[in-house]
């Protein structure tokens, strides 16, 4: 063992003082920009929901946030997810809601509003609150005209007994849509186009038989 | 990289080696992820080549700045730790700038970590040179970069949505070549900016 010759090893201490040096630096960066940066982006993502709210529910001036809990809908209170939120018009009559939904896109999880008007029974408005689609192909499914149009009155009328949605929402190939209950994809954005009319249809056929059969939850609560 | 001679080169050299002469993109042909994958639109080329320009600014001077504290073991690992950190800061604010921005560009901005041009910048220049000269380098790439992909954007959005910068260009009979927004419009379009780019150089070796 003697005659072995020892090989030297680096000496780590400069390796190690530079990753955790590198590291705390690094953290306390990110730290300092999220805190900073943090109330502004959360009073951004605040104003893009409650623009989006009037743009999914046109004709109302006011809006209020519910929740569902113990079988009915009440007003909303701070900490509470999944919110919905009722829209009323000028006279204070309730109008509708905007809910939140989302599904799995080609990308990500899209994240959207649609706002659904009780007189109408019908989707009157979409909008895209959160996606990661292909810029210039999956995000078309935000500024397609046509594919806008599908939801200006989507069909979601219930059956007689008022149980469930007569008609679910389904998407269909583009330039197929032959009934108002159908969604008419994007040629180029097929995949994210489909994702919107599944997303529309398995929230739309969960929530609007419950919003419709309690919206005098809605409807009795003074507006502040 | 190249051997630069025995002439020291002054800032200005170092800011037109990486806006012409060392091309990030049409001369390196480096970072093409984002080159083909985020150049459909003028905006969105835009945009992306700004914040990859900030990227390897800040990284560059950090790394510039930190070039004798970290051993050469792990510097590969501290490299890619700066420039993710820079990454994120540039994703929170471009988040605390627009949400419309963030929401069409969001998918990208992470990938701006596995920019191979940032990462070279900083093993072939910044570990090796002063503040000063790492800043040069870093704007100069930067800006070719950004050239680059607007060169790419422009072309690809004017062709294959008939507009510019979202303006409508055409007439409405217009029928756009949608290809040039898919993935092979990007291939397309890099390979004819690479062939002017190239002919323009051998004019200029020529002359």
């Amino acid at each position: 063992m003697n005659g072995e010759q020892t090989i030297e090893r680096p000496n780590s201490f400069p390796m190690f003082r530079a990753m955790v040096g590198i590291g705390a630096l690094c953290g306390l960066l990110i730290v300092l920009t999220y805190e900073g940066t943090l109330p502004r982006v959360l009073r951004l993502k605040e104003e893009a929901l409650q623009k989006a709210i009037f743009r999914v529910l046109p004709g109302i001036s006011q809006t209020r946030a519910f929740t569902f809990k113990n079988g009915g809908f009440a007003p909303a209170e701070e900490g509470d997810a999944d919110l919905i939120y009722a829209g009323y018009d000028d006279q204070g009559q309730f109008k509708g809601v905007a809910l939140e939904a989302s599904g799995q896109g080609y990308a990500d999880v899209i994240r959207i509003l649609y706002g659904y008007d009780l007189e109408k029974q019908a989707v009157v408005g979409f909008y895209v609150l959160e996606s990661k689609e292909t810029p210039g192909l999956g995000d078309k499914i935000e500024k397609d005209p046509n594919f806008l149009e599908n939801f200006k009155a989507l069909d979601v009328s219930l059956s007689d007994d008022l149980k469930s949605v007569k008609n679910i929402v389904v998407p269909v190939k583009s330039g197929t849509k032959a009934n108002p209950w159908e969604v008419d994809g994007i040629t180029g954005a097929t995949i994210s186009s489909r994702a919107i009319g599944n997303i529309i249809g398995k929230s739309s056929a969960e929530w609007v038989p419950l919003i419709y059969g309690q919206r005098s939850d809605f409807e009795k609560r003074e507006i502040e | 990289m190249k051997n630069k001679g025995k002439n020291i080169p002054t800032s200005t050299d170092e800011f037109i080696k990486g806006l012409w002469k060392e091309n990030p993109v049409f001369v390196q042909v480096l970072g093409m992820c984002p080159v083909l994958a985020v150049s459909n639109t003028a905006l969105n080329a835009l945009a992306m080549g700004m914040a990859t320009a900030f990227v390897l600014l800040m990284s560059n001077i950090l790394v510039s700045l930190l070039r004798n504290f970290i051993p050469k073991e792990v510097r590969i690992a501290s490299y890619i730790l700066i420039i993710a950190t820079f990454v994120t800061i540039t994703d929170y604010a471009i988040q605390a700038i627009s949400v419309e921005l963030h929401k069409s560009l969001g998918a990208f901005i992470s990938l701006i970590v596995v920019n191979c041009l940032i990462l070279s910048r900083a093993e072939a220049f910044a570990s090796k040179n002063k503040l000063g000269r790492s800043i040069m380098d870093a704007l100069g790439m930067g800006t070719g970069f950004l050239f680059a992909l607007f060169c790419l954007g422009a072309v690809r959005e004017v062709l294959g949505s008939g507009s510019f910068f979202g303006v409508s260009l055409f007439p409405l009979d217009f029928q756009e070549w949608v290809v040039m927004i898919l993935p092979a419009g990007g291939f397309f379009t890099l390979a004819a900016w690479l062939l002017i780019f190239n002919l323009t150089k051998r004019k200029e070796a020529g002359a």
